[in-house]
């Protein structure tokens, strides 16, 4: 009866729920269509004529702004609409057995949809020479970049029972997340700021922290950053659950 | 087994419940009436530990429910109001999943979630989706998730709210078999269901008991011997404030 087992139990019980309903398969065909898209067209991985997979990590930020939100704004909101929160935390589980069992499922669904755009790793493999620990930092920093998403959204489908208002909310708050270290917006800020204050507004941003992936660089300073995010998250979705149930 | 001290829900300027105080002992069967929105449900949250109380005190077999909540909750099973349950899965993946919580392994998840099956009578629906199921069988699964692991202590709010009369009775039944050797507390608004179930009755009013006794005791409160008189007499209309 310890909490592994418990945890365990939400992870299957969590997966399960995916594949027995449309939302996974509609999920991964629009993800890695959209992927292929971005990678090929729209970075014109092929124009560039290097091996490198930059044109697809670049996007990840962007593409999961939108299709993270769309996994985790079910989460909580939906239990509550049902009701099922009441057997779930009824049950001899504790608040964070619940909430970490049900991020965790959904972050192995993400994990498993990047797993599927192998593709890319053996075409890029079979037309060049790529520097493949490059590429496996950037999967790494693409991983974690979609956990913190996801614990975002973990937290805002918390808040409400509405799944609208919990992906317009939680994409918003993703998207502060880019915009804090995005290139054409820190140059606009360093115009007002000084650049001290504007590196300390980027180190907020998850785009700082995955472009080191993306250049190789495994670095302990960005995997404590994604951490930190993901776990800040959920201790507040947590600090959400108990105040509803306190009424 | 079950001990209530001098329990408070406020929301907000509200009080839904309002110093309750009682004790159920194995094999009882506490049957709880009110009208709607009295706060029987609220206390049934309390009790199974999904919201905590503004003040006052449970104890579930010795386990204070603030302080200790697992082993407490271990005791307890549970059907909330309206039997909620995971629409997407087949009952048999939810008893198994339920079982899994409640710490049951290998062959005797196996022969708790048969034996479940068997008292709420699940077992033509077992490998069927709980969304496709008529509303009987998915309160029995709800009813099912909340017998799993053979629970001393029994709490079901509404169990046979929407069932057809024969499954009332069955339900029925069931509580009362299961009351020979279990602690148990429903609520229901069938006064008859009181008197062919309970050892006693609890009617709770705007957050207040006001009335706690045996199905005779209570009865005998009114010339005809009616339960439906006293409970007429002791409980407003919600159109009322008082």
């Amino acid at each position: 009866m310890n909490a592994w087992a418990n945890i365990k139990a939400i992870v299957k019980r969590e997966l399960g729920g995916y594949f027995t309903s449309p939302i996974a398969y509609v999920f991964l065909v629009i993800f890695l269509l959209l992927t292929g898209f971005f990678t090929f067209t729209v970075g014109s991985f092929f124009e560039r004529g290097e091996a490198s997979l930059v044109s697809f990590f670049t996007w990840h930020p962007w593409l999961y702004l939108f299709l993270v939100p769309a996994v985790g704004m079910r989460l909580w909101s939906e239990e509550r609409r049902l009701g099922t929160m009441e057997l779930l935390l009824t049950m001899p589980v504790t608040t964070s057995q619940a909430i970490v069992g049900k991020f965790l499922a959904s972050w192995l669904f993400l994990a498993l949809a990047l797993v599927l755009t192998f593709p890319v790793v053996i075409t890029v493999n079979w037309l060049g020479a790529p520097d493949n620990g490059v590429i496996f930092a950037g999967y790494v920093g693409s991983v974690l970049l979609a956990g913190s998403y996801l614990a975002v959204s973990c937290m805002t489908s918390a808040m409400t029972r509405n799944q609208v208002i919990s992906f317009i909310v939680s994409v918003l708050i993703c998207l502060f997340l880019i915009l804090a270290g995005y290139e054409p917006v820190t140059g606009l800020l360093s115009r007002v700021a000084s650049p001290r204050v504007v590196e300390v507004i980027a180190t907020f941003s998850v785009m700082t922290h995955f472009e080191s992936f993306q250049r190789g660089v495994l670095d302990t300073r960005d995997v404590v950053f994604f951490a930190s995010l993901i776990g800040f998250a959920l201790f507040v979705t947590g600090v959400i659950i108990r105040n509803q149930r306190a009424g | 087994m079950i001990k209530v001290e001098n329990l408070v829900k406020a929301f907000g300027p509200k009080l839904a419940v309002n110093d309750v105080s009682f004790t159920v002992e194995r094999g009882e069967v506490l049957g709880f009436l009110g009208p709607n929105g009295a706060g029987k449900s609220t206390t049934m949250r309390m009790i199974t530990g999904f919201i905590p109380p503004t003040s006052g005190k449970i104890t579930i077999g010795g386990y204070d429910m603030l302080e200790n909540p697992l082993p407490a909750k271990r005791l307890i099973g549970y059907l909330p109001e309206n039997a909620p349950s995971y629409a997407d899965m087949t009952v048999h993946g939810f008893l198994n999943f339920a079982a899994e919580l409640r710490g049951l392994q290998g062959d005797a998840r196996k022969k708790a979630i048969h034996r479940a099956a068997e008292q709420c009578l699940l077992n033509n629906v077992l490998y069927q989706t709980i969304d496709t199921l008529s509303k009987g069988y998915k309160h029995r699964t709800g009813l099912a998730q909340a017998l799993i692991h053979d629970p001393d202590i029994l709490i079901m709010d509404e169990p046979t709210d929407g069932l057809d009369p024969n499954q009332k009775h069955d339900v029925r039944n069931l509580i009362k078999r299961m009351g020979e050797n279990k602690a148990i507390i429903f609520s229901t608004h069938i006064l008859e269901e009181v008197e062919a179930a309970c050892t006693r009755v609890i009617i709770i009013d705007r957050g207040k008991i006001v009335a706690n006794g045996t199905p005779q005791e209570l009865k005998a409160r009114s010339p005809e011997g009616r339960l439906e008189d006293v409970f007429r007499s002791i409980t407003l209309p919600d159109t009322v404030r008082a």
